[in-house]
């Protein structure tokens, strides 16, 4: 019985109805399948975040391409038309020491020296820290601003929802919002990815008297073009939506830059 | 060998475990509104089952009777995971248009049924066959459906134009009810009708017989 001494074949002889050997073998199994299942991920990670990269690129061409008038500029300016900035959120400047092209903003948001953590009262968005440096593209036609591109986020009903809003040269009328990731709960919030519901926004004005005022509003918006119809079961995404939209554009967002921008303007 | 190739082309039609079974029947539903959805989903179910198959057939003289099942699906589901992964890396834009349903292979009663009813009473070349062939059944029935499905509901196969559209200027007007879960409950219906009219040994016996006529009793 010499085999019997190695301590894996002694576990392998048991019969299978002993608790040791139903114990090891599912914990041998749940061992092997999570080793499998981590190297997969882990392997296959930088080409999936290219993948979604790429996606995230194509539906910003697709909005911008569907605006009217900013198609136009596209066609003919080509991809040169729109550019990449970055944006330093507390000066409201544009950072023009940092490289937009290699520019990681959740590397930033994920480093504490980067980024700031937020009261609660300031988080309207419930990402707890902002980055201290956000990308935004700018659109020009023949040297003016045409468009500004803002990718915003926040938490939703139940997922991180990530969308650009995009406002045309007075910095107050939407030209399109799209929501390029979410999570909320298919049928009811996800319709927010719609784009019959994403086409509403269209022409809508974030600001009144240059107080932040868009809103989501539950039911119909009765025409108001500060308000947008919300989604009936989904109240929760609505607010969030709406928050986001402030959090963003308000003082901790890319309100200081935008207020440049105005003061530019005069 | 003659009886290898018996496992394999027996599920087809004469065992097949979507018109014999009604299993897997969930994502003959849902992934049948065009011919590339249905072709990836039933390689990639394809794949996992033989897979499944044949692992557990490798260690089933070890797999402890009271957890055989747990340790099916967590084999089953990693597997479902891994290939999941697969084509999020390498063909996105299919896994977003498949979005939860590779995932839910792992729930699809056909590998279970295969793993549990023949892997692991058998050796590993002959489970694997055997899964092929299950796996193939599934497929056919698949695009059987999902042939019809884009046909009409589309005029197009495989995303090129065969029937002419209206909206483009031919003369076909699409069916919309083809592209609704509901046309493939009826063609699959139609199917499994077709196939028992042309094989009746297929036909189920009659679970109970129908009352005889009670005669009117008069007060």
């Amino acid at each position: 019985m010499a085999e019997l001494r190695n301590p894996w074949r002694r576990f392998l002889a048991r019969p299978n109805s002993d608790r040791t050997k139903t114990v090891g073998i599912a914990l041998i199994v749940a061992v092997v399948c999570g080793l499998c299942i981590s190297t997969t991920s882990v392997l296959l990670r930088p080409l999936i975040a290219v993948n979604v990269e790429a996606d995230r690129q194509g539906r910003m061409s697709a909005m911008l391409a569907g605006l009217p008038g900013i198609g136009a500029i596209l066609a003919q300016a080509g991809a040169d038309a729109v550019e990449a900035v970055i944006i330093d959120l507390d000066q409201g400047r544009i950072a023009e020491d940092l490289d937009p092209s290699g520019f990681d903003q959740a590397a930033v948001a994920a480093d504490p020296s980067t980024s700031t953590a937020l009261a609660r009262a300031e988080d309207l968005a419930g990402i707890g820290r902002r980055e201290n440096f956000a990308q935004a593209y700018v659109v020009r036609s023949e040297g003016e601003r045409a468009l500004v591109v803002l990718p915003v986020y926040g938490n939703g009903y139940q997922s991180t929802i990530r969308a650009y809003l995009a406002l045309e040269a007075d910095l107050a009328t939407v030209a399109a919002f799209t929501v390029y990731e979410q999570g909320e709960t298919p049928g009811l919030g996800a319709r927010i990815a719609e784009p019959a519901w994403q086409a509403q926004w269209a022409g809508k004005s974030v600001s009144r008297d240059g107080e932040i005022v868009i809103e989501v509003v539950r039911g119909s918006s009765a025409g108001d073009e500060t308000e947008v119809d919300g989604i009936s079961g989904a109240s929760v995404t609505g607010y969030a939506v709406t928050d986001m939209i402030h959090f963003w554009l308000g003082p901790n967002g890319f309100g200081p830059w935008l207020d440049r921008l105005r003061l530019e303007d005069q | 060998m003659f009886e290898h190739l018996r496992t394999v082309t027996d599920p087809l039609v004469d065992k097949n475990p979507v018109t014999v079974h009604i299993l897997g029947i969930c994502s003959a539903l849902a992934v049948t509104t065009s011919v590339a959805t249905a072709l990836t989903l039933s390689l990639a179910l394809i794949v996992v089952l033989t897979l499944a198959a044949g692992i557990i057939s490798l260690i089933r003289h070890h797999v402890p009777s009271a957890i055989r099942l747990i340790v099916q699906i967590t084999i089953i589901a990693s597997l479902v995971v891994v290939a999941d992964q697969l084509l999020q890396a390498f063909a996105y834009e299919m896994s977003q248009r498949l979005s939860v349903f590779v995932s839910l292979i792992a729930t699809n009663c056909i590998v279970l049924g295969r793993t549990e009813a023949f892997a692991l009473q058998n050796r590993p070349v002959p489970s694997m066959l055997d899964a092929l062939g299950n796996g193939a059944g599934y497929a056919l029935v698949l695009l059987v459906v999902a042939s019809i499905r884009e046909l009409f509901g589309s005029g197009t196969l495989l995303a090129r134009p065969v029937l002419p559209l209206v909206a483009d200027g031919g003369w076909y007007e699409p069916m919309r009810l083809m592209l609704l879960a509901p046309s493939a409950f009826i063609i699959l219906g139609l199917l499994v009708w077709a196939i028992r009219s042309l094989r009746p040994g297929q036909q189920e016996a009659r679970e109970f017989a129908p009352l005889p006529q009670q005669r009117q009793v008069q007060p």
